[in-house]
């Protein structure tokens, strides 16, 4: 994947530029505003990684810039600011997640590769499948080797986004903002809670793991 | 005294006395002139009229007697006391009769009013040397001056071109001049003495407290903030300002006081987490865990890493909350949808330490004005608590969470049966920042989830309380009032 970091620290990008490589990733570092867009306008990442205050030109203006000239390129906003405006301000400009500094880099990595065009594809699917899983949207029915299992509406909808990014790992946060549509920082993990609930209903009975924990960052759903 | 002229001068009691002292000369000095003008042009023009009726009276003499009739009736007038000046002179102005000896020369070329007073001498009151007919000179020395008088006349002339001029001296608008000049200067005397009353007062009394005032205030900015200012029980305005500026200042010390915690309960609640995360890398660096080791300490420094960008994001947030962001979030929200997803993202977290979490239907949607995420927050906090508190009772631990409307106000109550706060101080100091109660030290916590709590509820208008529940704790999170739709 070829990531676009807008940033101007040059510590920070630095870090974000070795830390994408060592993720197997390309990453380009622009440290103005000015920069970023004209390196963005040639389209060629696949998603952009931009700092909210940047020299010569503001990360909201270059996203709007882009969007203006129809460039679809999926943007994560970084933001030191973190208030709840801000975020809503910051999606409204045209960025498709925003982040809030100080984060965990394995936060930002789960979310640029979610973020990624060319993953994101499966919207228009109607019948999600990972390895013996099954997963109708329409119907609301999940199955394993052909066994129905039945889930609880939210649980459902937990899968459903997991098997959406299914081979991708996957936040607890980012669970939280898209599956109970929520962006505050629950003090326990109450996420592990209806994951391992979850993970018992479509683990117990079967022979191999299909959700797993990524330790340090969240999880994962993925046919062994 | 010279010396210290100018430093007086900066004093604004001698600024205030001497403004006023000017300003009161001032107006008293037009005042006295436009009425000494008043009343000797109303004097004058009562001396006109008297010179007319008199030339009248003459004329009718003359008409009557001519001459010599004339002559004998302005001599008669003449001798008496106080009477009106009186001359008759040839038509090449020598005088032939009359009380004046002397006058200034080129008065009888003219003919009408005289077109200002001029100077004259009566018969028998000029010193003898100074007996020439024409006195040219107005600022004579002084020793004549009190024999010369100032007159205003109507000079006429007879058929036969002989003068006649009628005049009456102007003494009485002088005496009067003279009254207002005594009058002004005594009037100017006494308010040079009210300007150093004033000054005296205001100056020495009222100004010396500002001084003490700015001096108090001197030795609390050089860092006694114990420091209070003068208060002398007089209930003036120094008195309140002084009680003003020391309420004041126990504010301030009040906010240093928490601040200096804050940070001290920083220090130490940061302080103790990153020593924590130092330790195991530098552990697992020093041993020779292999593979597996190695991962798993970096694991748990990630976790460690974790929990204080937790505990940094709520103190950001609960600084910002205080700071009183823009309402630009605050939207028209259901209460109940927020507290049912709350209760479920819970629910299966409670489960699996035994507590029993239960939210009875609201029966419909309450609205409120809120930001829908810090409202969650702020109940996920709260809920958070309760079960973690109420997993340690005794009996079946169960947190309730209700949603109540009153007096138009909408509270959500969260009860939970733990063994609660039971001091109404610790219930107090339970939503201060970093506080944790001697109970609560051995559960995992930052101590910020009641105080961000509070903070939220502040900046929605609302307010946090923490009652006595029957058992356990009861917190209600109260919203105010809605806008007008």
């Amino acid at each position: 994947m070829k990531i676009l970091i807008i940033e101007d620290d040059r510590e920070a990008a630095d870090y974000l530029e070795k830390a994408f490589g060592e993720a197997g990733h390309t990453a380009h570092v622009a440290r103005d505003g000015e920069t970023g867009f004209a390196l963005a306008e040639s389209g060629e990442y696949d998603v952009m990684v931009v700092d909210r205050m940047l020299p010569r030109r503001d990360g909201l203006s270059v996203i709007a810039g882009l969007r203006s000239r129809g460039n679809t390129t999926p943007v994560l906003i970084l933001s030191a600011l973190g208030e709840v405006d801000d975020r809503v301000t910051g999606l409204r400009a045209g960025g498709d997640d925003y982040l809030t500094k100080p984060y965990a880099f394995s936060e930002l990595l789960a979310r640029v590769e979610v973020l990624n065009r060319r993953a994101t594809s499966k919207e228009a699917e109607t019948i999600y499948r990972t390895g013996d899983l099954e997963l109708d949207r329409l119907s609301h029915t999940v199955k394993r080797c052909g066994k129905e299992i039945t889930l609880q509406p939210r649980e459902f909808r937990l899968l459903e986004y997991l098997m959406r990014h299914a081979g991708q790992v996957v936040t607890r946060t980012m669970l939280l903002e898209n599956v109970w549509d929520y962006h505050f920082d629950p003090q326990t993990n109450v996420i592990d809670v209806h994951v391992s609930r979850l993970r018992g209903k479509i683990e117990k009975g079967f022979d191999s793991p299909i959700l797993h924990t990524i330790r340090g960052a969240g999880y994962m759903l993925k046919a062994a | 005294m010279t010396l210290r002229l100018p430093a007086i001068m900066r004093t604004t009691a001698a600024r205030l006395s001497a403004l006023y002292f000017i300003l009161f000369a001032l107006c008293a000095i037009v005042l006295v002139f436009y009425m000494t003008s008043l009343s000797a042009s109303m004097l004058t023009a009562q001396t006109m009229e008297t010179i007319n009726e008199e030339v009248q009276g003459l004329d009718r003499a003359y008409r009557r007697g001519g001459l010599p009739f004339l002559v004998r009736v302005i001599e008669q007038r003449s001798r008496q006391p106080g009477a009106n000046l009186y001359l008759i002179a040839d038509a090449n102005g020598r005088i032939l009769t009359g009380n004046v000896e002397s006058l200034e020369p080129g008065v009888l070329e003219s003919e009408g009013w005289t077109d200002r007073p001029f100077m004259y001498q009566r018969y028998g009151e000029g010193s003898s040397e100074r007996r020439q007919p024409n006195v040219s000179d107005i600022e004579a020395p002084a020793t004549s001056i009190e024999t010369r008088h100032a007159a205003i006349a109507l000079i006429s002339r007879l058929p036969n071109q002989m003068i006649v001029l009628v005049g009456r001296d102007l003494g009485e608008p002088e005496r009067l001049q003279g009254v207002v000049k005594r009058a002004l200067t005594f009037a100017l005397g006494i308010m040079a003495f009210g300007g150093l009353l004033i000054w005296y007062f205001v100056g020495r009394r009222a100004l010396k407290r500002i001084d003490s005032v700015s001096d108090a205030g001197k030795r609390i900015m050089g860092g006694d903030l114990t420091g209070r200012l003068p208060v002398t029980g007089a209930g003036d305005e120094f008195d309140r300002l002084s009680e003003n500026l020391n309420t004041m200042l126990t504010r301030i010390a009040g906010l240093n006081e928490g601040l200096r915690q804050v940070s001290d309960n920083i220090a130490h609640d940061l302080k103790t987490p990153l020593t924590r995360l130092r330790n195991r890398a530098e552990a697992a660096l020093a041993g020779d865990p292999g593979e597996a080791g190695y991962r798993e300490a970096l694991e748990a420094t990630i976790a460690e890493s974790d929990r204080l960008i937790k505990t940094f994001n709520a103190i950001l947030m609960i600084s910002r909350l205080e700071a009183g962001y823009s309402a630009e979030a605050s939207v028209r929200i259901d209460l109940a949808a927020v507290v049912h997803d709350v209760v479920e993202l819970y629910e299966p977290a409670a489960e699996e330490v035994g507590v029993t979490i239960e939210a009875p239907d609201a029966g419909g949607s309450f609205f409120i004005d809120g930001n829908r995420e810090l409202i969650a927050q702020a109940l996920s906090n709260i809920v958070d608590n309760a079960i973690k508190y109420s997993s340690s009772s005794s009996q079946a631990p169960a947190v309730k969470v209700s949603i109540i409307e009153k007096d138009g106000e909408t509270s959500v109550r969260v009860a939970d049966n733990g063994p609660g706060i039971p001091d109404q101080s610790d219930r107090e100091r339970a939503t201060e920042r970093f506080v944790r109660l001697e109970q609560s030290r051995s559960q995992p916590g930052s101590g910020l989830g009641l105080s961000l709590a509070k903070a939220i509820m502040k900046f929605h208008g609302g307010r946090l309380e923490l009652l006595p529940g029957e058992p356990g704790l009861t917190v209600m999170m109260t919203f105010p009032k809605r806008r007008s739709e």
